[in-house]
């Protein structure tokens, strides 16, 4: 994004106030861009063959055929092949895990306590890090980033585009999600440390949850404000989780975890999305029964330790349970420090499912899980100018992404 | 000749243990997915009995190529050493390639069996310059350099990872110790025959030892503490001084003629740096950042031995100084750059900067790095990013052949060469492809089409690793 549009936009934005309020975006007079699709795959209803996309102000103005759609004066014209949506990671830590892997710009995961829900992804985001660039120029224009699995509840998630000098350009949700991690990953017997196992793990989570239910209810029964409990951040952040307003991310893998997952989400009436999901083949009824949308750990996730037992064939098999998932790159320790939720998407186009299916997972049904389809997912008039531009199939290991485009700016245009 | 029968057996035997093993983990799926997915559960209950006759009708075929011929016949054929055939036809009989042709013009030997494998592509099966499968324990923690080791002797040949492994078209591998000291111990290249013991995997030379070259690494994995080097001027003096060593023990051998009184006690590890210099082992070299590839081309010229230069993440800095060295490069592509600060500099245009400059290339997987299945993936990014088809083609088959020494023996469908290769559903770089069979020395070792060979193909319950992942150096980075 130049210097200018982006500052633009950051005068164009205002976040409001808290957790799960979307920050109102007023569109920059300078983001006016059309684009020529061979095939414009809208999301909304089939592709359009010799199709334009019209971007004013930011947002999306016009999307039809080329008969049908009069490109105005003054926009910038771009051409390509095949024309989607800008592409969505469902879940990554990019901007909080940075490409030198050292401890200076490893923020993802904060050791000192099992359960941190305060912490915000906000606070940890670093919008210069190479690697928000680099998922960008292969299409990637909304990110849902933030802590990584790892600790019991590592902290929140949110929802960014992939420009912006700072976050507050960036943010599109402040607070998307909290996580927690059903994983022998959180599990800390070996330092001595609580939790040590699942029923331990499971046993905290229920005890925090209860803790913040009697918060809830003393902080709005008790009137008198000398009686009222202390303000506890920690708290305030489960109450809302309680409350509806804030789904839970929860990783896990095992069949045993996911139905603890599961098992939780009941007990306390809550919002869940399941994410990594290895086994979800195992319980895919109990799944669908849950009405639980799931973030397929990334397809090319080393088959390692719980999730040894992955499959590429698991975003096919959620499709034929109707069970709504969606693509993410997930967090790596190593190597490749982020992965490119294009090319894991891609994986499963090549296993079992069709490419409308693929590129929902990327987009309309991605944003749709995350609730922020009123702005992003489909290119539909109204919606933020977000869009990816390619020179072949989009999934092709040989095909480039060859431009990139949020709110009208042109954010990328190498090709990759 | 005789010896290899006996492998054949042997591992005949090895896979009907193999699939008794899957057939098991293939139930406990079959009971673990009950209700949910019935299709496959359908197809997990009816092998028990299938599965044996299946098994049977197996040995025999094995049997009747042997002495046989086998014509697979329609099929794309791309022989890697010329142009591809659109329709083709190979020949292969006795292990080895009889022919490879256009359909129309070659001739098939009368009595041969036909396989129609129309509308499939067929290529040499695929050669892994650097894999970790198989739980490989090199050189221990005691010093940066133990020349003497021997990774075949820590090789579990039932590694699921094998089984990817032939999933994903592999043939050949060159299984490595790892990265973490200046020099970890002699690599072995395998056959992917199936077995039960390293020794049925091993490809021989002309005196019938096992083949397989030395590991070496330079930059941040063989640095730590004591006795391990601290810095790059430590590693290579490190080094230098071995190599000096060897030399001496060299010459006082020479020296000494048949004087036995003469003579310095032999030592294994010494013997292997002598046949570095003499060029008969490969050194095969992890290094990334450019001034480190300059570092081991250096001491290379120093000492005279013969490098494979491994990974590269850099080599595009100094794609010049390592053609004008005539160094192959083994090179890895992973989907981003970073993760180690040695790797932040990492492109997809290594491949197609190397191939300009003239140098030989390959790929490898490294793995657990990358998935052995999607191995043709990684030379279908560096076409992304430049390589042309046919150097992407020669990476995976023909360079990394030449690179351990086999190009003659592997590589290429070319007659006379190991009846190694891999039938395609589609074009080998496209994501819509899946590797339908893989063939090694005319024997099918994995089918996609076999329930329990294609649980490995794409994953699922029971698919799980029965050993522990290799991940040199893998750490959590910061907290």
């Amino acid at each position: 994004m130049s210097n200018a549009g982006s500052k633009a936009a950051a005068r164009g934005r205002r976040i409001v106030a808290w957790a799960g309020i979307v920050a109102l975006a007023v569109g920059t007079a300078e983001a006016q861009v059309a684009v020529r699709g061979k095939v414009v795959h809208t999301m909304a209803g089939p592709p359009i063959s010799d199709g334009v996309v019209v971007i004013t102000g930011g947002k999306i103005a016009a999307v039809g055929s080329a008969a049908d759609v009069r490109i105005p004066e003054g926009h910038r014209v771009l051409e390509a092949a095949v024309v989607t949506p800008g592409l969505i990671d469902a879940h990554a830590t990019a901007g909080l895990t940075g490409i030198l892997n050292i401890p200076h710009d490893q923020d993802q995961l904060e050791r000192s306590e099992p359960m941190q829900p305060q912490l915000r992804a906000l606070d940890a985001y670093n919008t210069f890090d190479e690697l928000v660039a680099y998922v960008r120029s292969f299409g990637v224009t909304t990110l849902h980033t933030g802590h990584a699995p790892g600790e019991l509840i590592p902290g929140q998630t949110m929802i960014v585009k992939t420009a912006g000098r700072t976050v507050e350009d960036a943010v599109v949700v402040p607070t998307a999600c909290v996580a927690v991690c059903l994983s022998t990953a959180a599990q800390k017997e070996e330092r001595g440390q609580s939790p040590g196992t699942r029923g331990k793990m499971m046993s905290m989570l229920r005890a925090e949850l209860v803790r913040a239910q009697e918060y809830l209810a003393r902080r709005e029964k008790v009137s008198e404000l000398g009686k009222r409990p202390t303000r506890d951040l920690k708290l305030e952040v489960l109450a809302e989780v309680l409350a509806g307003r804030l789904p839970l991310l929860v990783t896990a893998h095992r069949a045993q975890d996911i139905a603890g997952a599961l098992r939780l989400a009941k007990e306390f009436k809550l919002r869940i999305i399941l994410d990594g999901a290895a086994e979800a083949y195992i319980l895919l009824d109990e799944i669908k029964a849950a009405g639980v949308p799931v973030i397929v750990h990334p397809l090319m996730q080393r088959a390692v330790g719980e999730a040894e037992n992955l499959s590429f064939e698991t975003p096919a098999k959620l499709r034929d349970a109707g069970i709504p998932f969606a693509f993410q790159s997930g967090y790596e320790s190593y190597v490749p420090k982020t992965r490119v939720v294009l090319l894991e998407a891609a994986i499963a186009a090549g296993n079992g499912l069709s490419f409308d299916e693929a590129l929902r997972g990327l987009t309309i049904d991605a944003a749709r899980m995350l609730g922020v389809a009123d702005r992003v997912g489909s290119l539909q008039p109204g919606k933020d100018g977000d869009l990816a531009l390619f020179d072949a199939d989009p999934f092709e290991y040989t095909s480039h992404c060859i431009g990139v485009i949020i709110e009208g700016e042109i954010v990328s245009d190498v090709k990759r | 000749m005789k010896l290899r029968a006996c492998g054949i057996k042997r591992a005949v035997r090895g896979r009907r243990a193999l699939r008794a093993g899957v057939l098991v983990a293939g139930l406990l799926a079959s009971v673990a997915v009950r209700g949910t997915a019935p299709a496959r559960s359908a197809v997990s209950q009816g092998v028990a009995p299938a599965a044996r006759s299946a098994e049977t009708l197996q040995e025999t075929d094995v049997a009747a190529r042997e002495t046989g011929a086998t014509a697979f016949v329609g099929a794309r054929v791309i022989p890697v050493s010329g142009p591809e055939i659109p329709v083709g036809t190979l020949v292969v009989q006795g292990g080895r390639i009889l022919t490879v042709g256009p359909a129309e013009s070659t001739l098939i030997p009368e009595g041969a069996a036909r396989i129609d494998v129309a509308g499939k592509v067929i290529m040499p099966g695929l050669v892994c310059t650097h894999s970790h499968i198989g739980g490989v324990g090199g050189a221990d923690s005691s010093a940066p350099m133990q020349p003497e080791i021997r990774i075949y002797d820590s090789i579990n040949v039932r590694d699921s990872g094998f089984r990817r492994a032939v999933a994903g078209g592999l043939t050949t591998l060159n299984l490595m110790p790892g990265s973490g000291h200046l020099l970890s111990g002699q690599t072995v290249y395998v056959k992917l025959r199936g077995g039960d013991r390293i020794e049925d995997w091993f490809i021989l030379d002309a005196e019938r030892r096992p083949t397989g070259g030395i590991k070496m690494a330079n930059g941040t994995n063989s640095m730590r503490d004591k006795p391990f080097p601290g810095t790059r001027g430590k590693s290579a003096a490190i080094v230098r001084e071995m190599f000096v060593k060897a030399q001496e023990y060299r010459d006082r051998i020479a020296a000494a003629g048949d004087d036995l009184s003469k003579r310095p006690a032999r030592d294994l590890g010494l013997e292997m740096l002598v046949e570095a210099m003499r060029g008969t082992k490969i050194v095969h070299h992890h290094t990334h950042r450019a001034d480190d590839i300059i570092t081991v081309l250096r001491l290379s010229k120093e000492f005279g031995f013969r490098v494979v230069l491994h990974h590269v993440s850099e080599a595009w800095k100094v794609a010049d100084e390592i053609a004008a060295a005539g160094a192959p490069c083994s090179a890895i592509l992973v989907d981003s750059p970073g993760g180690k600060l040695e790797a932040r500099d990492l492109v997809f245009e290594t491949g197609s900067v190397l191939e300009k400059a003239g140098v030989k290339l390959a790929f490898h997987t490294d793995d657990w790095i990358t998935d052995s299945r999607l191995f043709l993936r990684m030379p279908a990014l560096a076409m992304r990013a430049g390589l042309s088809r046919e150097a992407a083609l020669r990476s995976v088959t023909l360079s990394g052949a030449e690179m351990l020494d086999l190009g003659d023996r592997i590589g290429s469908l070319s007659p006379g060469k190991d009846a190694d290769f891999v039938i395609l559903s589609g074009d080998p770089f496209s994501v819509y492809t899946d590797v339908l069979e893989t063939w090694v020395e005319g024997r099918k070792v994995f089918d996609r089409s076999d329930p329990k060979d294609r649980l490995h193909a794409v994953g699922g319950y029971g698919a799980g690793r029965d050993q522990a992942p290799y991940l040199c150096c893998v750490e959590e980075a910061g907290k």
